[in-house]
């Protein structure tokens, strides 16, 4: 006899609540009539038309309350003390809820702030989205090799055929060490010997001078601290300097420091292209298969990257196809190609021929670790957020029963979550302003609030409005919706008819918490070890008190002798030796070796580096075999010392290390031996030596007595303190070759540089997993002292009834125990897989073992049980009596 | 005050308020209303149609007594306003006009 059910519950989903009661009961008349007049069947049928006939505008308008324009603003002012009031009532958790907040902000806002930085990278010069380098493929020995040094030729060809395309080509010199000398200061200054374009081109804010600065050949473009350390705060245009020792110049502008985040940052100063070519005559002796200069390019307006270099592709090989001379050179296949500006710095590293893993990789790691940071700060707000609300169920109940609408209630609780927020945000900029200074120390950056920045704000604000509208949704929406009754008869009915829904997203959200967490530890751990078993990879050289100087000056050379013998008298010295590369690092390599068994030259490379027989004192040479060379014997000129790895490289190790000596090596290089075969003797092997990165293997590499050494290096008398030894090496240097500023460098200093890369991502690693830790702890303590809280009678009656409190401090644990190792099953997969891809970068790499799995397990799990048992334990502690009394 | 105003369902539902007065529902207007013209009519199109009119100040409205068939749920009396009588007559009196201009052969032929 009744209407259908469903169709009443349509209409009273989409009646307005105030016309219910009319609507019901015409439709409940009507069915009423029919079916006596029709029967029940047409009834029913004709009942849901009828239903269906309310629906329309005027029957489903809500009701507008009484007082939706208010006319004073008390209740709003209160909905903000009682706010106050629940966060000064529960001052831990609002400490807690709000802490934590904030330093997931903060740290959310420095990475944030750091991705922004390397994604502006180069945009300081206005040309950014048309500027380019030349770049060039070549194909050696099957494999496609990107690089950035072009040929002298070149430059020719690409402003005679190709002119049309460019607005502005600029060519440069490497960027440098030079001498600068006034008549009475020397400095060492980065420069570059640039086109004359290039200040337009890089549209260099020139603080003194114009743009057309470079166009006379013999003048200099200082940045703002260089010539404010030349010359102090006298006027510097128009003043002369000398670069090294031969090159004259005028001042001829200055300008604004390039910012840290652009490529030519490094340039101090730049000088003439033009000037440069005419006083190195060698430059235009150059073919095109030496490589020797950049090319910077600013293209035409009306055309893109990619015609330009569709139409460059092939300029090179066009012309070396047809010279006999460059066979060679034209079988690499030199194709060109325009490398966009905003690639420059994360797109820059190529691996036959395409970019790979570059800088890009950690952009998005760092974004990804700062989003994960800000999650777990967000998860936890929320999380403590809804368990508070729970007891504020009581409270919606009796202003639901004085007259609250449930609107005014949501805003209510909208309000508070807000207001967190917003003291959080507030704390987060505090945190972030204190800590940047030593931020950008650790990243090697120079960043700052961009407080004028107009995204900066909107995304912060849009920020707080997420987090306040996900954080206060629960209580808002959900809490708002009982019924008074039932949540004033019991508060254990409310607490039963949500507790089973509400706490299971609350477990999710822990255990993602703990991923996270326990995936930064692993990963700290690892790339801890991976410093720390490069550290202790065996050197092959003694580091301490070895000092190197590079002679940067034609003055340098044919005073090596006098050097030694004077510096050497001063007593502050044992050795002086010079060599090819300072000890840090392999300046040449080469091929056309050709050893016992081969009957063609291999195309191994390998290091060349040309040495003093004292060199093998200076920097402690290992010898496992032979002998080092000696200035007695005149043959030991067209002797080879080899290390351990070209030894077995060669053959020779599978005997003896000693089965290498006296043995023949052929040499045919274009640049050492000047294109003839020459044979060479192994007069010794000695133990490898780390030179470059430690984390990849040793180069085979083959010492000499000939070519040019181009650094001296220092053994200083351990006997003499390294303070007092230097200003006796200075005056030494300064007597023989005053023309050069004294500058040395510490091998062991060059040496810890090479570890700077992953000890910094080491840093920013521990670093994000100790506050990934701390914040998931914080969240944890809010919900275990929740958890208790509402146990507190359960804990009373258990107690009464005999239980321990070990059983109780087992019983309150336990939950969370289960949530941590779930978390822990669910990070071990994912940073295995992460951090085995990591170590693959490394040819010298340490194993992810297992016990560092359990290591960072068993951690998370004692400091969540440290956490929770402070409080399950006061719970447990607890005299029952009086948790059984209060109600 | 417009003509336009009262549409022509309504001007039919107030017809039908001021003749049910002052027993006057949706349920009897749109069971009256069937009757009257053998077209299907629903409670929520009368229930609208007085919506409006109580809107413009034709009719006033009061929950009268609940029953049983309604499920012990009240309902809403209309009686019709002052205005709403005028405005009756008004129309009345229009079509009344009108009616009268008609000329008497062509009123013949429709019979």
């Amino acid at each position: 006899m009744k209407p259908p059910r469903l169709a009443d519950r349509f209409l009273n989903w989409f009646c307005a609540p105030h016309l219910r009661e009319e609507v019901l009961g015409d439709l409940h008349e009507r069915y009423a009539l029919r079916v006596v007049q029709s029967g029940e069947a047409r009834a029913r049928r004709r009942y849901w038309r009828e239903v269906l006939a309310y629906v329309r505008p005027s029957i489903m308008k809500r009701q507008s309350g009484e007082f939706t324009n208010p006319t004073t603003p008390d209740m709003l002012r209160n909905y903000l003390t009682i706010a106050f009031r629940t966060l000064v009532k529960n001052k831990g958790y609002s400490f807690i809820n709000i802490g934590g907040l904030a330093v997931g902000m903060a740290v959310a806002m420095l990475i944030g702030l750091w991705v922004y930085d390397e994604l502006s990278f180069n945009t300081y010069h206005k040309n950014y989205s048309r500027i380019a380098r030349i770049m060039q493929n070549q194909v050696e020995h099957g494999v496609i090799k990107t690089s950035q040094t072009l040929p002298y030729p070149f430059i020719h060809e690409l402003k005679t055929n190709y002119k049309r395309h460019f607005k502005h080509i600029v060519t440069s010199t490497h960027t440098g060490d030079y001498i600068l000398s006034t008549t009475d200061k020397k400095l060492t200054k980065k420069g570059q010997f640039i086109g004359a374009e290039a200040p337009e081109m890089f549209t260099l804010r020139m603080l003194k001078g114009t743009w057309a600065g470079l166009q006379d050949p013999q003048s200099i473009l200082l940045s703002a601290s260089t010539a404010s350390a030349l010359f102090g705060d006298a006027e510097p245009m128009g003043k002369l300097l000398k670069i090294n020792t031969d090159k004259d110049v005028r001042v001829t502008g200055v300008y604004e420091d390039l910012p840290q985040n652009t490529e030519l940052h490094n340039a101090q100063f730049l000088a003439s292209w033009d000037y440069f070519v005419a006083t190195n005559a060698y430059m235009r002796q150059k073919k095109w298969d030496n490589h020797a200069l950049w090319i910077y390019v600013e293209i035409q307006p009306n055309t893109d990257f990619d015609k330009v270099t569709a139409s460059i592709k092939d300029s090179e090989l066009n012309v070396i196809r047809h010279l006999e001379s460059m066979k060679e050179e034209a079988a690499t296949t030199p194709q060109m190609w325009l490398n966009p500006m905003c690639n420059w710095h994360l797109y820059s590293d190529f691996t036959n021929g395409t970019v790979s893993d570059g800088p890009i990789q950690y952009v998005w790691l760092v974004g990804l670790i700062g989003f994960f940071v800000l999650l777990l700060a967000c998860i936890n707000f929320m999380n403590l957020s809804t368990a508070r609300s729970e007891q504020r169920a009581r409270e919606v109940g009796i202003r639901k029963a004085i007259g609250s609408r449930r609107i005014q209630l949501i805003s209510q609780f909208f309000s508070e979550s807000f207001l967190v927020v917003f003291l959080a945000f507030g704390l987060a900029i505090l945190m972030v302003t204190t800590a940047l200074p030593w931020f950008n120390d650790m990243a090697a950056k120079q960043m700052s609030i961009p407080w004028k920045n107009g995204y900066f704000w909107l995304f912060n604000v849009g920020f707080v409005l997420l987090t306040g509208l996900l954080a206060g949704s629960y209580p808002a929406l959900y809490l708002t919706s009982f019924q008074p009754v039932k949540v004033l008869k019991g508060v254990g009915l409310a607490r039963a008819q949500m507790g089973r829904f509400s706490s299971m997203p609350r477990q999710v959200l822990v255990v993602m918490q703990f991923t996270v967490s326990i995936t930064l530890i692993i990963c700290t751990l690892v790339v801890y070890r991976q410093v720390q078993f490069a550290k202790s990879r065996p050197v092959g050289y003694s580091r301490d008190g070895l000092l190197m100087v590079q002679m940067q000056s034609d003055d340098f050379y044919g005073k090596t002798d006098l050097l030694r013998t004077e510096l050497k008298n001063t007593g502050a010295v044992t050795d002086v030796a010079e060599s090819q590369s300072p000890i840090t690092g392999v300046w040449s390599t080469n091929d056309g070796f050709r050893w016992k068994g081969l009957s063609t030259p291999s195309t191994d490379q390998f290091a060349t580096l040309s040495v003093t027989p004292e060199y093998a004192q200076t920097v402690g040479w290992q010898f496992i075999a032979g002998r080092n060379f000696s200035k007695e014997f005149a043959s030991d000129s067209s002797g080879f010392i080899i290390n351990e790895t070209a030894a077995k490289q060669m053959g020779f190790q599978k005997q003896s290390a000693g089965s290498a000596i006296g043995e023949t090596i052929h040499w045919k290089s274009q640049w050492m031996t000047d294109n003839v075969e020459k044979s060479f003797i192994v007069l010794g092997v000695v133990k490898d030596m780390v030179m470059e990165s430690p984390f990849q293997p040793i180069k085979p590499t083959v010492f000499c007595l000939f070519g040019n050494p181009n650094w001296i290096n220092i053994r200083l008398n351990p006997a003499i303190s390294t303070s007092d030894a230097l200003p006796k090496i200075e005056a030494v240097f300064k007597k023989l070759i005053p023309s050069a500023p004294f500058e040395y460098k510490f091998a062991d200093d060059e040496y810890a540089a090479k570890f700077r890369t992953e000890e910094r991502i080491g840093k920013l690693a521990s670093f994000f997993a100790i506050l990934a830790i701390f914040i998931s702890c914080l969240g944890l303590f809010g919900l275990a002292s929740y958890m208790a809280e509402q146990r507190t009678k359960e804990i009373g009656v258990r107690k009464v009834l005999g239980a321990s409190v070990f059983n109780l401090w087992r019983l309150l644990s336990k939950d969370f125990v289960v949530l941590v190792i779930i978390g822990f099953g669910i990070a071990t997969p994912i940073a295995y897989y992460f951090l085995h891809n990591w170590l693959q970068k490394y040819q010298y790499r340490t194993e992810i073992s297992w016990w560092i799995f359990a290591a960072s397990g068993t951690g998370a799990l004692l400091i969540t049980l440290l956490t929770v048992s402070f409080q399950s334990i006061k719970a447990a502690l607890m005299n029952p009596v009086r948790s059984l009394r209060s109600e | 005050m417009r003509r336009s105003d009262l549409g022509e369902f309504e001007e039919v539902v107030l017809l039908a308020v001021a003749a049910l007065s002052p027993k006057a529902y949706s349920v009897v207007i749109a069971e009256e209303l069937e009757r009257e013209t053998g077209n299907s009519v629903s409670t929520g199109a009368v229930h609208a149609a007085l919506q409006r009119l109580e809107q413009k100040g034709y009719v006033s409205s009061f929950l009268g007594e609940a029953t049983a068939e309604r499920g012990g749920r009240r309902k809403r009396l209309f009686t019709v306003s002052a205005l709403g009588g005028r405005i009756l007559q008004d129309v009345r009196a229009v079509r009344n006009r009108l009616w009268e201009r008609i000329d008497s052969h062509l009123l013949l032929d429709w019979q």
